[in-house]
């Protein structure tokens, strides 16, 4: 009998010699002379998932083009597992999960095409899948559950399938660093939370991930780490430390509506509590007192 | 007539040379424009078929008057068109589709004035209505070698170009030089421009870049069909145009294109999955089911 490879796939994924980001110092400005961030430094390490906060325009995808390798920083540097953009690109260890808005779902592809699209960076210049590629394509399908979508035309799916495909993408590549281009726009509460649940598996199979995202209340959720940036990192560590309301209307200025509740508008009696609730017409993030709500705050966000 | 008679008559275009020239380099020339074709209308940007073979007509009109091979002087107004475009942006706040509108308009005029005043060296009509039927043997080649080469290149980077198309992110994640990629895919496309400027004429080089995709686009969801989809109808529909307009006594780039888009018609109406009449009865089972 042949050794199926099954076997190969059950072994323990090797942990990640060391899947980090590191920017350090960067500044980016664009060809028509606009710097869209100065001095940005992070350090993110394997077996996690980071929130990258700002407003619109803030540089966001600016990082993330100095991470894949599209703009070169004018000053500064970033090293991904320790290696250049270029050598890491070369290696396959970026894998690109887009915004919805970004994709043409009107192509005509299947979806075990796109997710074989990952496989290419691994196949000869002709792009001929081996067995080993088939079978990666099957494995990814398999574990964000699309196998039964597999023959679908993209466009086809719902919000959260689609998002799930790419994903399968990404698996394929087997890219040990993953960014996410605002996952949650435009997917319900629900889909938000199976994709929370599969980036917290690849998280434990030590990946990193880096999410960008506005949508503020469900990074305390799912994020260890949160980066907030405004055309520079303003702030950058674990999410307790981090994601805290000082940090937070720093980053966003007057963009974020912003209620306190307390007193005779919360309570009937002499509780001295207060809430504050920040939001940005997304899941609004609530602050019970001065401390971050650890709770599910589903219900309230509706 | 007798059975015989008629198929006698029908096999008569084989038996002149120029008529089986005219098929074959129809045939080759409508199958690589179907090919770039699958891409092309993909991006929405497929009137830019249409600006290129309209603004190499001066050159081809200029590379028959000094006797040069059109290849070479369509090349030259092509890098004449595209230096303008990308000046007249610069210098001038107008959109992108006036200036390209406004060039590719006065290159034309250039091109047809040309001609016009050296009428002995080319026609106006072979330009714009081309003139498959009348080909010379230098021209063959020329159309042969690009369509050949064309056909080669893009047998080996279909699939980086599909997912350049398709996710231009995560083709250069994955370490495809995207602008290389496009840089050749649109050589490719004014090359073909040039050589289906022969068969078909410059007014109607669109539909060869443009028609034989979209049929297929409807009949498809998987790319690689719908590039082998598109390469049928381009060969068969300028094979059997030019064989056809040996009857009709017609211009074979209107016959080429008319049978383009006859097909492109059935598939709209008929397409088992995008047509016309599957989303009606799409539409009658939904309506059916919620009664």
């Amino acid at each position: 009998m042949i050794a199926h490879p099954t076997a190969i796939a059950a072994a323990p994924l090797p942990s990640a010699p060391g899947a980090s980001i590191s920017v350090r110092d960067i500044t980016v400005t664009y060809a028509n002379g606009f710097t869209a961030v100065r001095n940005a430094s992070f350090e993110l390490d394997p077996g996690s998932i980071c929130a990258l906060v700002g407003v619109n325009g803030s540089g966001k995808s600016t990082i993330f083009k100095a991470i894949m390798g599209f703009v070169k920083p004018v000053a500064g540097e970033v090293r991904l597992c320790g290696l250049p953009v270029d050598a890491a690109i070369r290696k396959n260890l970026v894998a690109y999960v887009p915004q919805s808005e970004d994709v043409d779902w009107n192509f005509p592809v299947l979806v075990e095409t796109v997710v074989m699209m990952g496989r290419y960076g691994h196949m000869n210049f002709l792009r001929m899948p081996s067995r080993v590629d088939r079978y990666k394509v099957d494995e990814a399908l398999e574990r964000v559950g699309m196998s039964d979508y597999r023959h679908r035309q993209i466009g086809e799916l719902s919000g959260g399938q689609k998002k799930r495909v790419f994903l399968a993408r990404a698996l394929a590549q087997e890219g040990r660093i993953i960014l996410l281009d605002e996952p949650f726009t435009g997917v319900d509460v629900k889909t938000e939370m199976a994709i929370i649940d599969l980036l917290r598996e690849l998280k434990a199979a030590g990946h990193l991930m880096l999410v960008s995202t506005h949508n503020l209340g469900s990074v305390p959720e799912f994020c260890d780490q949160v980066v907030l940036i405004n055309r520079t990192v303003l702030a950058a560590g674990p999410t307790a430390e981090t994601f805290t309301q000082a940090n937070l209307e720093r980053a966003f200025g007057g963009v974020l509506r912003n209620f306190r509740l307390g007193g005779a508008s919360l309570h009937d009696d002499d509780d001295a509590r207060h809430l504050t609730v920040l939001t940005d017409d997304e899941r609004p993030l609530v602050f019970y007192g001065d401390k971050q709500s650890r709770q599910r705050d589903g219900e309230g966000g509706q | 007539m007798s059975e015989g008679g008629i198929l006698a008559e029908l096999l008569v275009p084989f038996s002149y040379g120029y008529m089986l020239k005219a098929m074959w380099v129809s045939a080759l020339v409508g199958g690589v424009c179907a090919f770039l074709s699958a891409y092309l209308m993909l991006k929405g940007w497929s009137l830019m078929g249409d600006a290129l073979a309209h603004s190499i007509v001066p050159g081809v009109a200029g590379a028959y008057i000094l006797g040069a091979p059109f290849a070479v002087g369509a090349f030259f107004a092509g890098l004449l068109a595209a230096a303008a475009m990308q000046f007249v942006k610069l210098k001038s706040r107008l959109r992108e589709d006036a200036v390209i509108g406004l060039i590719f308009t006065t290159l034309f005029a250039l091109g047809l004035l040309m001609a016009s005043i050296w009428p002995t060296s080319v026609s106006v009509q072979s330009i714009v209505l081309g003139n498959i039927l009348a080909i010379s043997d230098e021209d063959v080649v020329q159309v042969a070698i690009i369509a050949g080469v064309s056909f080669v290149v893009m047998a080996f980077i279909w699939k980086d170009l599909m997912v350049t198309f398709f996710d231009e992110n995560h083709a250069r994640g994955i370490g495809i030089d995207t602008r290389r990629l496009k840089i050749v895919f649109f050589t490719l496309l004014s090359a073909c421009t040039v050589a289906a400027l022969q068969t078909v004429g410059a007014c109607l080089v669109i539909a060869m870049v443009v028609t034989p995709g979209a049929t297929a686009y409807l009949l498809t969801d998987r790319f690689g069909r719908l590039i082998l989809i598109s390469i049928g109808l381009g060969v068969g529909t300028s094979f059997l145009g030019a064989y056809i307009s040996y009857f009709l006594d017609g211009a074979t780039g209107g016959v080429i294109v008319t049978l383009q888009t006859v097909l492109f018609l059935v598939a709209f109406y008929l397409a088992p999955k995008h047509g016309v009449l599957a989303a009606r009865r799409r539409r009658q089972v939904a309506t059916e089911a919620a009664a």
